[in-house]
């Protein structure tokens, strides 16, 4: 059987993170009750006319300088002109002829190594409502609190050759926008969605194959099952002497199998022209200057800062950075804590442990950093065992609860009671004989049964430290003895 | 010359514009459309080479609205006019999965 | 003098002396459409209760100061494609029939902080689809100078109310010429302003680059008093413009001494009726006899300005009228298997035939294989006409023109040959592509007695110039009269 490459361009739209929609001053927040964000202009009524959102064109700018594209300063939106319900104009309003940015180019990593996939261009565009399928009168709703949401649509050069770079371009992408604040990049929410524009071609091949687009993909385990599934339908057509049809096919992750989204009425033909609605946009060098002097650091800055800064190995300052939003609580844990490598061991392990227990984002974990810092310096102190503080971290990551009160009010915190802890030693070394003889005897082990049966029985609130020089010099009385 | 509009291309027309037209219509139709592109077919005599598309007059400034919200829940407003409607929703003919 | 044959800026200055009610003024226009609408059909809604409640209000309003501009307590028709509130706005077509808008359009808004008093909605082509308001799916409007004739169009049925005096103002739209036509075969005075003075928020769009709404009145003082009303920049406009030059009225100096006029040789060829040749000449005269400069002069690129305008309006018209789809509003079609069949039936139903047509031919321009050669090429052949317009500019103040080549044809005989029917949009389509202020002043009747429009097109934000002509031409023709229908009611 002959060899072949998977020739992968992605079209990724990204939801942008403004407070109201592209064109009207309509709230973007998801989840409202149907239609309630919505009005003349973003349900398409007779005579309403499109404003464009500052801010939709500060984020698309920002968006391309972190991928290293090229800016339009003379920009333009188009009409793009389909019947749809989920579209209210039946035209979309986007750009095609003068896309803000263009000619960019992202960095990626996979277990191959590093390499660049490049990208064509993003522009702007508003969003499509939300069809809803009856199932009663076997109709469709239409919710247009979606429609004019702003997106910018990163279209990317053919330049991935599989699943995983494609998954790691999405990653960069959706990190990167993170990072710029520019999206929150939510799979689930729709606020990230890919359309995969596949070919395959022989080994060696210098010229592509035809291409499909697949769309309806909503999860990174969708697209690297698509990615698999339409490949192999491709190479599977061209083997048996076929010949792939350059089409639309919809992604069913259920059957995972597509399917061509074909109909006589979708002509594909969207006769863009420029929208008279809306007059060309002007970019000066100087607000394009402004936004790259405010550019946040990226995440390869922050990973190397981290490294270099608090020493932390590649690995953990890789993790740390992953969301930014992790990031930011650890960095700002670390500065109040004064101990960025002890603030990166919690997360790494208490933090880290507690999202996978629980099936959270990086987004969705939210504390207060002080919270993490009393509770830190207050082991640093040895006023809580480290048992205890797990306990406590528990409350801070679920219910973000102020630790140095908590602790006092639930009794946690150590105390340096010498008669107490003398007399409790002594109760538990006197009934346990058996261990006590083993320790005797040489089996050192037997000294951390003892240590966690007084912890126990303190309630955790004496300091391990004490709890071991109480135990050795019980024991000692008692090989003296 | 201008495009000799064909049966074929009125149909297409008809698709994109989501018409229809029946057989004598659509014969009226191609004539009208025919005269129409054969008048305008004028404009090749003109050299327009090297003049850019003109698709605004003024474009000197841009403009802008901020990104603050000013609008409520007109839900009821906007659905006052849909010919079908169904819980706070515009309804329908089903669309394809 | 009856009430209703004074002039807008006379009744409001009565009211404001006191020697008339604003009620009185609304009675008098209601009396009058009771007398001819039969005839006419200049309107397709009035609001007689509602006219009669706001008049007391602004009687009010006057009094306590809240309305102190020219204009206060006079009556006005609007143009049945600008969105009114809780009033059904039409566009003149059955696939709006019953679309009644939640929102006012900015010029509503500012109608009423003017203390005027929207006595009712005009017949028009469809969707401004038109040149004799023949188009509109809800019968003819006749012509009050001879109700055998067509009152041209689109804003054919605001022209007919002002010029039976069924209105003392209205206002029209004009995206090819749809103000100034009408006007001229109606006898009535209608500007068009520069693209981006009045706002077009709540005008259902036709062809959005296009599209100005603008002022008709019995004569250029009302235009200039109305559009001081309904000019300035508004935010929800992405095109409205931010100009300070809006006290029109003061430019009225009624001197044109000196003033530069020039005539493009070309408007002047073959096609034109030579009974509106020999007004308009005769226009040139009294012109030149206060004092102007007439000069004759050639636009090289005026054959091309019919195709231009067709493609970029076709094509923008095709676009603008997808919304209508029966999912939103409007009509839709009872009976359809399917989401498509439901768009096609419900747009096949809905539009009438002239509408059809240009969104047949803007789709087509528009289409895969066609948009280089059939719409970019008219925007190319627009920058040339614009650059034309920009160079004689730089010579004349204004530029005189026909506002059509014929006086109102008769009714039924234009609908047939569509190309025919664009070609008479000879004179008025370059100044909606070019953006440019154009009014139409009326200046001489043919043998029938049917109306004759002069044309003054100013340079973009010119509208004083055109409008100091105008005035001035005004006193210089002398009383052009009024439709007399004979047989009125009553």
């Amino acid at each position: 059987m002959k060899q072949y490459e998977t020739v992968i361009g992605l079209e990724v739209h990204v939801e942008l993170a403004t407070k109201t929609k592209i064109f009207c001053g309509c709230s973007t927040e998801f989840g409202g009750a149907p239609n309630t964000h919505t009005c003349p202009v973003c349900t398409g009524m007779p005579g309403s006319l499109p404003v464009l959102n500052r801010r939709v064109v500060e984020f698309a700018i920002r968006a391309g300088v972190a991928c290293n594209c090229h800016i339009h300063q003379y920009c333009k939106f188009d009409r793009k002109n389909y019947f749809y319900p989920d579209n209210p104009q039946n035209y979309q309003i986007s750009q095609l002829y003068l896309p803000i940015c263009y000619d960019g180019a992202v960095e990626i990593e996979t277990s191959g190594g590093k390499k660049t996939v490049r990208i064509h261009e993003m522009h702007m565009e508003e969003d499509a409502g939300k069809l809803i399928h009856d199932e009663w009168e076997d109709s469709s709703l239409v919710d247009f609190n979606r429609s004019g949401v702003p997106l910018i649509e990163i279209v990317s050069e053919p330049d991935m050759r599989s699943a995983e770079e494609v998954i790691a371009y999405l990653e960069k992408l959706r990190c990167t926008m993170q990072y710029l604040e520019v999206s929150d990049c939510k799979l689930q929410e729709g606020s990230m969605r890919a359309d995969v524009n596949l070919s395959v071609r022989e080994v060696g091949s210098d010229v592509y194959g035809t291409r499909t687009e697949m769309k309806n993909l909503n999860s990174f385990k969708a697209i690297a099952r698509a990615i698999e599934g339409e490949r192999e339908r491709q190479i599977e057509l061209l083997e048996e002497g076929k010949k792939v049809v350059q089409e639309t096919r919809r992604w069913d992750d259920n059957k995972e199998a597509s399917h061509a989204m074909r109909s006589k009425e979708d002509a594909k033909d969207y006769r863009y022209f420029p929208d008279p609605d809306l007059p060309p946009i002007h970019i000066s060098d100087q607000w394009i200057r402004e936004i790259r002097e405010q550019l946040p650091e990226l995440r390869e800055a922050k990973r190397a800062r981290y490294q270099e800064e608090y020493g932390l190995p590649a690995y953990d300052a890789g993790i740390l950075t992953e969301s930014r939003h992790l990031s930011n609580l650890f960095e700002e844990t670390a500065v109040l804590s004064g101990n960025a490598k002890k603030t990166a061991n919690w997360f790494m392990v208490e933090v880290l442990r507690l999202m996978k227990e629980r099936g959270m984002e990086p987004d969705q974990v939210n504390f207060t950093p002080q919270h993490l810092a009393d509770l830190l310096s207050m082991m640093e102190k040895k006023e809580i065992s480290a048992q205890n503080a797990r306990k406590v971290f528990e409350k801070i990551f679920g219910e973000d609860i102020e630790p140095v009160s908590y602790i006092e009010e639930n009794g946690l915190k150590i105390v340096e009671d010498a008669g107490l802890l003398e007399t409790t030693v002594a109760r538990i070394v006197e009934d346990n004989p058996g261990p006590l003889s083993e320790l005797l005897g040489g089996k050192e082990k037997v000294m951390g049964f003892f240590v966690g049966q007084i912890m126990r029985q303190m309630k955790g609130k004496a300091n391990p430290d004490s709890v071991r020089a109480a135990l050795n010099k019980e024991i000692e009385k008692r090989r003296e003895g | 010359m201008a495009k000799q509009i064909d049966d074929e291309t009125m149909e297409n027309v008809c698709i994109l514009a989501k018409l229809s037209l029946t057989e004598e219509e659509k014969e009226k139709a191609k004539a009208d459309m025919q005269k129409m592109l054969d008048y305008v077919d004028k404009l090749d005599e003109l050299d327009t080479s090297g003049v850019e598309p003109m698709s605004h007059i003024f474009e000197d400034e841009n403009v802008f609205r901020e990104d603050v919200v000013t609008n409520g829940d007109n839900r009821e407003a906007m659905l006052a006019n849909a010919p079908k409607k169904k819980e706070g929703q515009y309804q329908v003919p089903k669309t394809i999965g | 003098m009856e009430l209703e044959s004074m002039t807008a800026l006379e009744l409001a200055k009565k009211i404001k002396q006191r020697q008339v009610s604003v009620l009185d003024g609304v009675k008098s226009v209601f009396a009058r459409i009771e007398k001819r609408e039969d005839r006419v059909h200049a309107y397709l809604d009035t609001y007689r209760k509602e006219a009669y409640t706001r008049a007391r209000q602004v009687e009010k309003g006057i009094a306590d100061g809240t309305y102190t501009g020219p204009l206060a307590g006079v009556p006005i028709a609007v143009k049945d494609n600008i969105c009114i509130k809780g009033k059904t706005t039409t566009c003149a077509s059955r696939i709006l029939e019953n679309f009644v808008p939640q929102y006012n359009a900015e010029v509503v808004d500012r109608l009423e902080k003017a203390g005027m008093i929207v006595i009712g909605k005009t017949n028009m082509d469809e969707f401004a689809m038109g040149s004799t308001t023949e188009t509109s799916a809800f019968g003819v409007t006749r012509n009050p100078w001879d109700p055998g004739h067509v009152p041209g169009g689109s804003s054919g049925g605001s022209c007919a109310a002002v010029a039976a005096e069924e209105a003392f103002l209205a206002l029209g739209s004009d995206t090819g010429g749809s103000i100034r036509q009408p006007s001229s075969f109606c006898g009535v005075t209608g500007l068009k302003p520069t693209y981006g003075t009045v706002s077009r928020y709540g005008l259902v769009a036709y062809a959005s680059s296009l599209d100005q709404i603008g002022p008709i009145g019995k004569n250029t003082a009302d235009c200039a008093a109305l559009l001081e009303v309904i000019a300035g920049h508004d935010p929800k406009d992405s095109t409205s413009i931010k100009r300070e030059d809006l006290d029109f009225s003061a430019s009225m100096t009624g001197k044109i001494v000196g003033m530069k006029f020039g005539v493009p040789t070309e408007y002047l060829a073959a096609g034109l009726n030579p009974e509106v040749k020999d007004a308009f000449m005769e226009a040139l005269k009294i012109l030149t006899q206060m004092g102007a400069i007439v000069e004759f002069f050639s636009m090289k690129t005026t054959e091309y300005m019919i195709p231009a305008y067709y493609i970029i309006a076709s094509a923008e018209a095709s676009s603008n009228l997808e919304r209508f789809d029966g999912v939103k509003y409007g009509y839709r079609a009872t009976d359809y298997e399917g989401l498509h069949d439901m768009y096609r039936r419900t747009r096949t139903q809905g539009f009438g035939e002239e509408v059809k047509r240009r969104i047949m031919l803007g789709s087509f321009v528009l289409s895969s294989g066609y948009y280089d050669a059939y719409y970019l090429k008219a925007l190319r052949t627009k920058a040339l006409i614009k650059r034309e317009f920009d160079q004689a500019f730089e010579k004349y103040d204004v530029i005189l023109a026909p506002a059509a080549p014929y006086t109102a044809p008769e009714l039924g005989k234009s609908l047939q040959d569509p190309l025919a029917m664009y070609l008479g949009d000879i004179y008025t389509v370059a100044v909606n592509l070019c953006g440019l202020p154009g009014i139409s002043v009326p200046c001489g009747k043919d043998e029938s007695g049917l109306p004759i429009g002069i044309q003054m097109i100013g340079d973009c934000f010119q509208e004083k110039k055109i409008l100091r002509a105008a005035g001035a031409f005004e006193k210089g023709r002398g009383d052009f009269g009024t439709a007399k229908m004979g047989g009125d009611r009553g």
